[in-house]
């Protein structure tokens, strides 16, 4: 009752402040004034059931923080259970990895398309994901590096030849490199004033490859960017798309392997150190600058590298494939999936992905659709869709006589990635 | 260590903020097998002093001398990370764990600087880096023991009750295998038998690890009974320094904490 009376109040006011430029509409060529009540009716309930929606949600939220945890908590808990049970888990994953293997035979040459741009946008989750995730740093740039892999490749080619697996190395080291070199004079930086300088970086690069027409030639971009080639066998076009989508998902596999040894590394553990306490991190010995810029250059490398795939795919480039859009989709990607999370961030990109793809109706409202997804993310759910949990260790006190005693198990760290994301 | 000199040497320590001197012209020295209490009233600067000696702040003036691992170095000006690395740990006065990892994990970043692999160790996981880190978790776990937190090894930081959090905070400290240990109010929002227990455990680990300590303690019976050395601070400057009896007959000190009725 109350929320209808505080929602009724609100339309009421949004109708009154939209008056003016909703209602009143002055002809000044006939010099009349044309009331158009039917906007006032609209505005009116539109706001009304808004507000009351987002009230039913806010207080249905509330309610679930304060009074069940527990209720939550054990569904989640039961949920985890069947998860973790082994001989579940494993089939799972296994009907998943087949479904993965033979997609390309099941689905149409469109179809393997789009899901090969959800597998770049997976790698570039996964390596953002070191960045924001892991070390905690907001970096709102990361479309440089991208675009520094794909033009590194489409300049090579162009000048001097080289294929797509003679690049991907020479561009994952250019992209390490450049992240340092832009990465030394940021990281002093904090929060949301390395999010803005970041940001500024990344234009900073999209305007140099617009301007500076006679390196790379400017708006009109690269064409003709050849694709994968395996040992100089030449495929059909449908082969091509194949053997492209393959060893896209190679490297999205490369790169969990990666990134989940990272994790759970001497090095992982001090990034996530450094996002939770920066001073106390310090006092504990951690190389904080040395620390950041590893995690900075590290996302520059697979960017760099999703960079050269993304070329390799499109065949074509130019400026306009790096705007501070890419930035912010993949960084939607880490958010709502998770941050931290591997398998958070590769059901966010899959996610966002895919469901534009399929939901072509609703191309003209993806911002919108984005915009609202964030914004009610961040409000219920701002630990993303699946949140990062650490790594147990199981130990066994049972031979616990003298100083070696407690062995963890070999559930230990090799085996992290299945169930811990 | 069988040198004779202090472990830590620090000669007329001034740290001003702004207009304020926070610390003004303080010398301590701690030799080894050492535990020596700063005390002093709410704001006296002890947790500024720990500051200062740990280069989270650069002090204004004065020396810093460590000697630990084999050296003598000075500290003046070198970064935390490094005063870490050459001997020094510390705990802080409101608990600053890592609340989103693991209690062991937690430890083991104190093996940072103990420890070698690189990314491509992680990566590759050469022989090397998989020993290293099963000694780390080895170590890690040992400490705990010493703590008296294994039974919570995989719970996550934020989840422990407040006296567990400051054993941990300890281990974690204990981890960079310092040669000195600074505590900052250990014992605050401990009840009597926890605070018996961390005294048990100061001692223990004092014992084990050829540790001196430097503490920073507001309940008088713990300081009284653990420290060999008491160091009195008033705004800033040092009123007192000697045995916990005389300093606790000292006409001054009486005053000060009378004036401040022992803050708790
Ligand atoms: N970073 C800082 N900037 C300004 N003043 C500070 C800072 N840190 C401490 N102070 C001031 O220094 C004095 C000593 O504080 P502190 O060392 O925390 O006292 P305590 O003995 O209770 O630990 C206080 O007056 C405090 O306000
Ligand atoms: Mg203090």
């Amino acid at each position: 009752m109350q929320g209808l009376k505080k929602s009724l109040l609100t339309a009421v006011w949004f109708m009154f402040l939209t008056f003016p430029i909703m209602v009143i509409r002055v002809n000044t060529i006939e010099k009349t004034i044309v009331w158009r009540w039917e906007n006032l009716a609209l505005v009116g309930i539109s706001v009304f059931l808004l507000s009351y929606v987002w009230r039913f949600l806010m207080s249905r939220r509330e309610r679930g923080n304060k009074q069940n945890a527990f209720a939550t908590d054990d569904r989640a808990q039961a949920f985890r259970a069947l998860i973790e049970d082994r001989r579940i888990r494993y089939s799972l994953i296994a009907a998943f990895a087949i479904f993965v293997g033979v997609f390309p035979f099941l689905f149409s040459m469109y179809q393997v398309n789009i899901m090969i741009s959800a597998l770049i946008y997976i790698m570039l989750g996964l390596g953002l994901n070191i960045v924001v995730g892991l070390a905690g740093l907001l970096d709102l740039g990361f479309v440089a590096f991208y675009a520094v892999g794909a033009y590194a490749y489409a300049l090579l080619n162009l000048h001097f030849g080289l294929g797509f697996w003679a690049v991907l190395p020479m561009a994952a080291v250019l992209g390490a490199f450049v992240g340092i070199l832009l990465g030394f004079p940021v990281l002093r930086l904090r929060g949301d004033y390395l999010a803005i300088v970041t940001l500024g970086f990344g234009e900073i690069i999209r305007l140099v490859l617009e301007n500076w027409g006679t390196f790379t030639r400017g708006p009109s971009g690269i064409s003709n960017i050849p694709r994968p080639d395996l040992f100089g066998l030449e495929f059909g076009l449908q082969g091509r798309i194949i053997y492209m989508y393959y060893v896209v998902l190679a490297l999205v596999l490369f790169t969990i392997a990666v990134v989940t040894r990272l994790k759970y590394s001497r090095i992982g553990r001090a990034w996530m150190a450094l996002r939770e306490d920066e001073i106390a991190c310090q006092a504990m010995g951690i190389d904080k600058t040395q620390t950041k810029l590893m995690a900075f250059s590290l996302g520059a490398t697979w960017a760099a590298m999703a960079g050269v795939v993304f070329a390799a795919k499109t065949s074509f480039i130019n400026p306009a494939s790096f705007t501070f859009l890419e930035s912010a989709m993949i960084l939607s990607i880490v958010v709502l999936g998770g941050m931290g999370s591997t398998v958070g961030v590769i059901l966010g990109a899959l996610i966002l992905i895919l469901l534009p793809e399929y939901l072509r109706a609703f191309a003209e409202y993806r911002m919108i659709v984005f915009g609202a997804i964030m914004v009610l993310f961040m409000v219920f759910r701002p630990q993303g869709l699946i949140r990062d949990r650490r790594l147990k260790r199981r130990f066994h006190p049972a031979e616990s006589s003298k100083g070696a005693e407690a062995v963890p198990t070999g559930e230990g760290m090799a085996r992290g990635a299945g169930s811990h994301g | 260590m069988a040198e004779a000199g202090p472990v830590l040497d620090v000669r007329n320590l001034t740290m001003d903020f702004g207009g304020l001197r926070a610390i003004d012209s303080v010398s301590l020295d701690i030799m080894p097998g050492e535990i020596v209490a700063l005390i002093g009233p709410n704001g006296a600067g002890k947790t500024t002093f720990f500051n200062c000696v740990t280069g989270l702040y650069t002090p204004t003036s004065g020396e810093i001398l460590l000697s630990a691992r084999g050296q003598r170095k000075r500290l003046n000006g070198l970064k935390p990370n490094h005063i870490t690395a050459l001997g020094m740990a510390r705990t802080f006065q409101n608990i600053r764990l890592f609340p989103h990892m693991t209690v062991l994990e937690n430890v083991m970043i104190g093996r940072h600087c103990r420890t070698r692999s690189s990314i491509f160790g992680a990566i590759f996981r050469p022989p090397a880096t998989r020993q290293e880190e099963a000694e780390s978790i080895e170590i890690s776990y040992g400490l705990l023991k010493e703590v008296g937190l294994t039974a919570l090894v995989d719970e996550t930081a934020n989840n422990l009750p407040y006296g567990a959090q400051r054993r941990l905070e300890i281990a974690r400290a204990m981890a960079t295998e310092p040669a000195l240990l600074l505590l900052d109010e250990p014992a605050a929002g401990m009840n009597p038998s926890e605070t018996r227990e961390l005294q048990a455990l100061i001692l223990r680990l004092r014992e084990k690890h050829d540790l001196s300590i430097l503490l920073i303690e507001h309940d008088m019976k713990l300081v009284m009974s653990l420290s060999d050395r008491v160091c009195v601070l008033e705004y800033g400057t040092q009123i007192a320094q000697s045995t916990p009896e005389e300093v606790s007959r000292d006409p001054r000190v009486i005053k000060a904490y009378l004036g401040e009725e022992a803050d708790a």
